[in-house]
């Protein structure tokens, strides 16, 4: 046996996963209780006792990888020129390097914003704006008032490049630390996003480890911590795509409600299923990561209700609409409110429902007809998931539910007439992941991705197809 | 090879009319320019989106449906408010309805605000040398 061990730290949870290399299987999980409050180590060693006392005795761990979410995560300001062009690509890469995105801005930061920014205190700043020979004026504009914040933060450049090195003299002489990569969207709506998303990685273990407490337990570890969604990102490409030995499962959504936000990931080009259709608005990476900051199942619930309606919520659930206020009201009060009353669980599953409905809804693109003098034409805005024939279902407040139930709130995933306009998904296969474990094998993906695929591929478990 | 005036292409309004859009492409780059081509279907938030990033020099709307006139409407104010003040903007193709004297068409859309306008049939050389003449190339 040559066993490893995944952590991931988190804002309410350490998680543990052990994997044994030579046989390529999972071992166990197990998870710890954290609070703001308790020592980050103090969690790692409970969550290890656990899985310990699972397994039977200690493992002489090989490696120790690890990603992290805690302390707010890696909380992100993204700044661009025009709103859906370059402050799109830049808010974008960040996504996409698993932060958690604050604020995005666009045109010149003003007095106020600079408050905001000051207040919002980023753990990473995004500077872009321009195509490579485009506009200078607006993001040497932006450096100047970047520069004026009294924060400390480090301030990424990725903008048109004829004026990076301007922004960072700029920001340099005001004591910002200041890293330049290639810029988001080098050419009118061309998304290069790849490079920013690896300096934020490397800011990201520089910087934001340390400042979080986690250096005493990266000494611990042997390698890549990593914001958590970028794990769960990662995990979903090679799912997706496979190896060079091993097929993929080709194109997936996967959906993580929260309790705070949801997460929706999505692995896929998205091109136009009808010939003669126009694509509109900024290309679409195939891995791409969307967050509903408003759509949980606790701190968020009330967004929920506001995106779906309360009548929709009583529908579902068939308790009556006074009840729903009532219960929305305590779970919204005390956040750990657990689902353990049959009103409850109706309540919840309601809730889970509209969650994946919402968030699908706004990652998913759309499809409008249009009568030209020639005719009919289709224009496409995003990308188009209806081909998309399974769905990744994960998060603590889906997994553990019944086979049935967890398969209904998927098909809320699904295209629906009413909304004809959504590039939802048609039909899909329902995956859970039961054990918890996406995370845990992005982290593995980056060393041992056939071991890591084969054992998604058998620990995701299929709950049937939605409809 | 930094200093190529840069222009912003495309059809604007529900006019799918593909190919033409493509020869101006290669024409006007060919001619030294450097070109954003924004495809069929743009609207003016996208000529505008467009220009403000590239920081283009000038925008050349093609219109070959008939109803350039109503969709050309409005753009140089948009271009003003959104702080491209001083960009060139062509206009040219099927840009009206029906045959009118094209004379009557050219006082409208300079009143309109456009810079230059082109009647159906103009060769991308006439184009290019206009581009030149105001770009004092």
């Amino acid at each position: 046996m040559k066993p490893i061990l995944m952590i991931d730290f988190g804002s309410t949870n350490t998680k543990v996963t052990a994997v044994d290399l030579e046989e390529g299987k999972l071992l166990g999980t197990a998870a710890s209780y954290t609070t703001i409050q308790t020592d980050i180590n103090d969690g790692l060693e409970n969550a290890l006792k656990k899985l310990h006392e699972k397994l039977g005795g200690e493992l002489d761990y090989a490696a120790k990888y690890a990603c992290s979410s805690a302390a707010g995560g890696l909380r992100m300001i993204a700044s661009g020129l025009v709103p859906e062009l370059t402050a799109e690509a830049a808010r974008q890469a960040a996504l996409g390097a698993g932060a958690k995105v604050m604020k995005t801005y666009s045109y010149e930061l003003t007095d106020d914003d600079a408050e905001e920014i000051a207040a919002i205190k980023p753990d990473i700043f995004l500077l872009t704006g321009g195509t490579d020979g485009g506009n200078k004026d607006n993001i040497i504009q932006n450096a100047q008032v970047v520069a004026g914040i009294d924060a400390d933060f480090p301030v990424l450049i990725a903008g048109n490049r004829a004026a990076v090195r301007t922004c960072q003299k700029i920001l340099e002489e005001s004591g910002k630390q200041v890293m330049i990569t290639e810029n988001v969207m080098p050419r009118f709506n061309e998304l290069n996003i790849e490079p920013a998303q690896s300096k934020i990685r490397e800011l990201f273990l520089d910087r934001i480890i340390k400042a979080k407490g986690l250096s005493q337990a990266s000494q611990l570890i042997s390698g890549i911590m990593m914001p958590t969604p970028a794990a769960v990102l990662a995990a979903m490409e090679l799912l997706s795509k496979g190896t060079e030995e091993q097929k993929g499962l080709g194109e997936l959504v996967a959906v993580d409600v929260g309790g705070a936000t949801t997460d929706l990931y999505s692995m896929t080009d998205g091109a136009p299923d009808r010939a003669g259709t126009v694509l509109k608005g900024l290309p679409e990476p195939f891995a791409k990561r969307t967050v509903e900051g408003d759509i949980g199942m606790r701190y968020s619930a009330a967004g929920i209700v506001e995106a779906a309606g309360m009548k929709r919520i009583s529908l579902l659930s068939g308790l009556d609409e006074d009840r729903c206020w009532e219960l929305l009201d305590l779970i919204t009060e005390d956040t750990s409110t657990m689902p353990d009353t049959d009103e409850l669980k109706a309540f919840d599953k309601a809730l889970a429902s509209m969650a994946v409905k919402t968030g699908l809804t706004r990652h998913a693109g759309t499809v409008e007809k249009v009568y030209t003098p020639m005719g009919e034409a289709w224009v496409q805005s995003g990308k188009d998931l209806s081909r998309v024939d399974k769905i990744i279902i994960t998060g603590g407040s889906l997994i553990h539910g019944e086979p049935e139930d967890v398969r209904d709130i998927a098909s809320h995933a699904l295209y629906n007439l009413a909304e004809a306009a959504s590039l939802k998904p048609r039909n899909a296969d329902v995956l859970v992941d039961k054990e918890y474990i996406l995370s845990a094998m992005g982290l593995l993906s980056q060393y041992e991705p056939d071991i890591a695929l084969k054992i998604m591929k058998k620990e995701l478990i299929s709950y049937g197809t939605a409809q | 090879m930094e200093n190529k005036k840069k222009l912003v292409i495309g059809v604007i309004g529900a006019d799918v009319h593909a190919v033409g859009i493509q020869i101006l492409d290669h024409a006007f780059t060919d001619a030294g320019f450097e070109v954003t081509n924004l495809g069929v279907m743009v609207s003016q938030e996208e000529f505008i989106a467009a220009a403000t990033e590239t920081a283009a020099d000038a925008i050349m709307v093609s219109s070959l449906y008939g109803h350039g006139e109503l969709d050309c409407r409005g753009l140089r104010d948009k271009c003003n408010e959104a702080g491209l003040k001083d960009i060139l903007l062509y206009v040219g193709g099927n840009i009206v309805v029906g045959k009118q004297p094209f004379d009557e068409v050219e006082v409208r859309f300079k009143k309109m605000g456009y810079d230059r306008v082109f009647g159906p049939g103009t060769a991308p050389e006439e184009t290019i040398a206009c581009l030149k003449e105001d770009f004092n190339l």
